[in-house]
């Protein structure tokens, strides 16, 4: 196959960036997109050009690295998988591919297609753990979980923490993101305690990070590589309504 | 210079030694907790479970890893399980048995009292996930679920889906981020370890490039501990992150730690196999498919038919065939081998004929689809959209590949390297697995170590040798740290002063190929003297002809790669050697000398019951090799038969 590429090519975080052209050939459809992306890099190198830069590391869908727009969609054009997972069968030959980096304002461009998602992990430090210290736990056994509440719980930690939520929500909201964390732990035993601190101080570095708020586009829910449910972020609302009506400390 | 390998096995009885133990190592005053820094090199199960749980004793914790956030270390990756000896379905299961079945499984070249205490806190792990909110599965009472793995008789793995790696990593992410936001762990995302620093013989700090800017910093600490996982990319192909790499622990031999056993590698059976020469990395297919799939190969050579056309009397079912008791579900290594044996045979199948079937339309009949895609709905999906072929019609393709690496830095008891003040925890050192590791065993091990060895051990080593006073510490302007800091520009300077003319993957891949062949499932004595005679030459042209475009001080992902790969060109030499000397077959190494008439794996119980222990002696020299001698008091030895 022959495919066209514009990239967004942009040097470092103070510089304003463009699309340029690049043409493939000798793309198999067994290619995975990011084998895609190497093979173009391959070229670059010989011809003594800069490659492309592209976030990725486990290429199997779980660590969450890779992150691209791909014509206007958060990790393409198929459902429920990440860009690493993507493979070039499900385009074809002469196609025109744009490729963007997540777009967002709490995300600055590192380079290229790069971005930084260190907001979330501020979030996370915010509260979205259990306080527990080494050592300090009873049997495991001892806290019988409902299987639907656990298996819930799993559904919402299932989330990778990619980030293309954010990529694709109009506002740029990380309300899906914030709300699997505090879904996976609202619904366990575990995560009572610091349920409602959880949630308010959680939402609030969300907020001091530059997200959006959600206005309900589901763009979310449509794009996660993981089918994380939007219901998450409706329980969310209701811990954090909660935790700042009840304004316990 | 031989090395002095003191085990530090405590004294007592098997299962009171860690207990005893515990009560003798040294104690460090909470009030002084504060006034000691210690240096954590890996965010994964090892690291991150090893900084939160010194953060939260009191001690000061950086914290680095190369990845944009923490929570992406390869331990995230983990499908199958945790091991723990609970006992939770009465099926007889017990510490010991765990233990048993772990030293068995490594084909009895693991440490007894290292090997018994990770089986001891195996349970205290599963306590302390479940109190973080790990969500494991669960039965409808609502207590917890186990599954039966390779190499054991009773169920004992604990898992979450198919994401157990996930679910434990986020686990320790979380303790990690508490600790994070209460300032005693400062984390330090895409940074990278390039240098050890060591004053006065002790490990007291690291040279670190700052991967997004190229700033090159030093860190000092009264204590390092290396927790940067396995260095299976040396093969290039592997079911490892594409980042995986062997650059800390070389960096620690090569200023004087001991490497244990390197040639110790796990290849997996059941992996999607290579489709192209443009393959970046290989996807393992989890080991329970086992479970229900039988493998078979056609019995005719080189036959082109669909396997869908193969007769079945045509069909060579060759592990019931050759294991009548253990089937399909023989140990990893041991259905690797056979998988390659056929295909070396001229039966693979596929394009590249580099593969075997792995069949599930009798459990399907038998069981219906419904049941097959309940149990692996997640793994079949994956196969297809990786080879457009669905599974449930079609027998799988697989094809072993590289995916864990038994070897790596000597440790003792105390987790402690041969250098005073430098630990290893998790995969990057050589402890618990012998010559082959079980499933369900890996993440058991990185937790072990992280929660519940290294800190009481390393809280031990601070009180003997930690500088209490802030005027006796080694600070980062002491000349050793200018030293290696000058040490670690000039390589990279050197690397981008190169401008040759290949890729970073081009040298990549040759290295991959030379080691496969030659140091990967099936080794002999001319494969691996061929070896030793290509890889010095891939290093020279490599430091010849590499290409690394762009500037050092930026944002620059084939620099990152160029140094690993550097890395891996010095390090291969050490696995070739280590092989080489190793004159029998155990476990993951299988010496094409030494079989039985049968084929199978023969081990030398006379001349290798020992951990070869290796030192860097410079670049192109042949390392040195000690002998840690193993001492079996509570097993007995016996060959492993899976007939
Ligand atoms: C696909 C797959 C499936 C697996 N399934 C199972 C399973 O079901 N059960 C099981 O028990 N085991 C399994 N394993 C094995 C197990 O996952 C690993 O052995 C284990 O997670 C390793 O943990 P770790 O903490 O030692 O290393 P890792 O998780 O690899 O972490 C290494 C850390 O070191 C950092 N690092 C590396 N080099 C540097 C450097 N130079 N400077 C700074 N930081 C650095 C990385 O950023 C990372 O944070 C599996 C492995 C794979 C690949
Ligand atoms: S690279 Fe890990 S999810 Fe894509």
């Amino acid at each position: 196959m022959r495919i066209t590429l514009h990239v967004w090519r942009q040097k470092n975080s103070t510089d304003t960036g463009g699309m340029k052209e690049y043409t493939v050939d000798g793309v198999s459809e067994d290619m995975s997109f990011l084998e895609m992306l190497d093979l173009v890099n391959e070229n670059l190198i010989n011809e003594g050009k800069e490659p492309i830069a592209f976030d990725h590391d486990c290429r199997e869908g779980i660590c969450g690295t890779c992150s691209l727009m791909i014509n206007g969609i958060a990790h393409g054009p198929d459902a429920a998988i990440t860009t690493c997972q993507l493979h070039m069968r499900s385009f074809k030959d002469g196609d025109a591919i744009h490729i963007e980096p997540w777009r967002s304002l709490a995300f600055p461009v590192v380079r290229d297609l790069v971005v930084d998602r260190s907001s979330f992990d501020r979030i996370v430090q915010a509260g979205g753990y259990v306080s527990i210290n080494a050592g300090a736990a009873q049997d495991a056994n001892c806290l019988p979980i409902p299987k639907p509440d656990s298996d819930t719980s799993m559904d919402a930690a299932a989330c990778i923490g990619c980030g293309a939520c954010v990529a694709s929500c109009p506002n740029g909201s990380a309300m899906l993101f914030v709300s699997a964390k505090i879904g996976h732990l609202a619904h366990l035993p575990q995560g009572q305690p610091e349920r409602y601190k959880r949630a308010r101080d959680m939402v609030a570095q969300m907020d001091a990070e530059g997200f959006g708020a959600c206005s309900n586009h589901y763009e979310c829910e449509a794009v996660c590589p993981k089918e994380i449910p939007v219901k998450f972020i409706a329980k969310m609302n209701r811990d954090f309504f909660k935790a700042t009506m009840c304004s316990e400390s | 210079m031989a090395f002095n390998l003191d085990s530090k096995v405590p004294e007592g009885p098997l299962a009171e030694k860690w207990t005893n133990h515990r009560f003798n190592l040294k104690l460090v005053n909470p009030a002084n907790k504060r006034k000691f820094k210690v240096i954590v090199v890996g965010s994964g199960l090892a690291g991150a479970s090893a900084a939160s749980s010194l953060g939260e004793m009191g001690y000061n914790v950086d914290c680095f890893c190369y990845q944009d956030s923490s929570r992406r270390a390869h331990s995230i990756a983990a499908q199958g399980g945790i091991n723990a000896a609970k006992n939770y379905p009465n099926d007889g299961d017990s510490v010991r048995r765990l233990f048993y079945d772990t030293i068995k499984g490594g084909d009895y070249r693991a440490r007894e009292a290292n090997v018994y205490r990770l089986a001891e806190v195996a349970n205290d792990i599963i306590d302390q996930c479940v109190a973080q909110g790990v969500p494991f599965a669960r039965e409808y009472g609502g207590l917890l679920d186990n599954r039966s793995f390779g190499g054991a008789q009773v169920s004992r793995t604990f898992y979450a889906r198919g994401q157990t790696g996930q679910q434990l990593l986020i686990g320790a992410y979380q303790s990690l981020s508490r600790q994070i936001a209460q300032g005693s762990v400062k984390m330090h995302v895409r940074s990278e370890m390039l240098d050890l620093v060591m004053v006065d013989g002790h490990a007291r700090g690291i040279v670190v490039r700052n991967l997004v800017t190229g700033e090159i910093t030093r860190h000092a600490a009264d204590a390092v501990l290396i927790c940067t996982g396995g260095y299976g990319n040396v093969f290039y192909l592997s079911t490892n992150a594409m980042g995986c790499n062997v650059t800390a622990a070389l960096q620690a031999y090569k200023r004087g730690a001991g490497f244990a056993n390197p040639c110790y590698t796990q290849i997996h059976p059941t992996c999607i196999p290579v489709a192209s020469d443009h393959q970046s990395k290989l996807t393992l297919m989890s080991e329970s498919l086992r479970n229900d799939g039988r493998v078979w190969v056609p019995k005719k050579k080189d036959d082109d038919r669909a396997p869908n056309d193969i007769p079945e009397e045509e069909r060579d079912y060759y592990l019931e065939r050759r294991y009548p008791s253990f089937g399909n579900l023989v140990p990893r290594d041991v259905a690797s081998r056979a998988a390659k044996e056929r295909c070396d045979a001229g039966h693979g199948v596929g394009t590249t004929k580099l593969a075997v079937y792995l069949d599930f339309a009798d459990a399907i009949s038998r069981l219906g689809e419904d049941v097959i895609r309940a149990r692996y709905g997640n793994l079949f999906q994956m196969y297809e959209k990786i080879t457009a072929e669905n599974p449930y019609k079609v027998p799988m393709r697989i094809f072993p590949a590289v995916h864990y690496t038994m070897g790596g830095l000597w440790v003792d008891y105390n987790l402690q390297t041969t250098i005073p003040g430098l630990f290893c925890l998790g995969e990057a050192n050589f402890s618990d697995h012998g010559a082959n590791r079980l499933g369900a065993s890996a993440l058991m091990q990185g937790l072990a170590d992280g929660y519940f060895v290294a800190p009481y051990t390393v809280s031990d080593y601070l009180a003997n040798h930690g500088a209490m006073d802030a005027d006796k510490k080694v600070t980062t302007s002491h000349a050793e740290f200018d030293k290696v800091e000058g040490e670690v520009r000039a390589r990279i300077d050197k690397l981008m002063a190169i401008k040759g003319t290949k890729s970073v993957d081009h040298f990549h891949k040759r290295l991959g190929l030379i080691m496969w062949e030659n140091c990967g499932m099936g080794r002999t004595a001319e494969g691996l003297k061929q070896a030793l005679v290509e890889i010095p030459k891939v290093r020279e042209e490599f430091w010849k002809d590499v290409r690394i475009p762009g500037d050092v001080a930026e944002f620059n992902p084939e620099l990152e790669k160029a140094s690993r790969v550097a890395d891996f060109l010095d390090f291969a030499e050490t696995m070739c050697h280590d092989a080489l000397t190793r004159e029998e077959s155990c476990g993951g190494h299988y010496r094409e000398e030494h079989q039985n008439e049968e084929g199978e794996a023969q081990r030398d119980d006379v001349n290798f019951v020992n951990a070869s222990v290796w030192e860097y002696m410079g670049e192109g020299a042949a390392p040195e090799l000690t002998k840690e001698e193993l001492i079996f008091e509570n097993v007995k030895l016996t060959t492993r038969s899976y007939k």
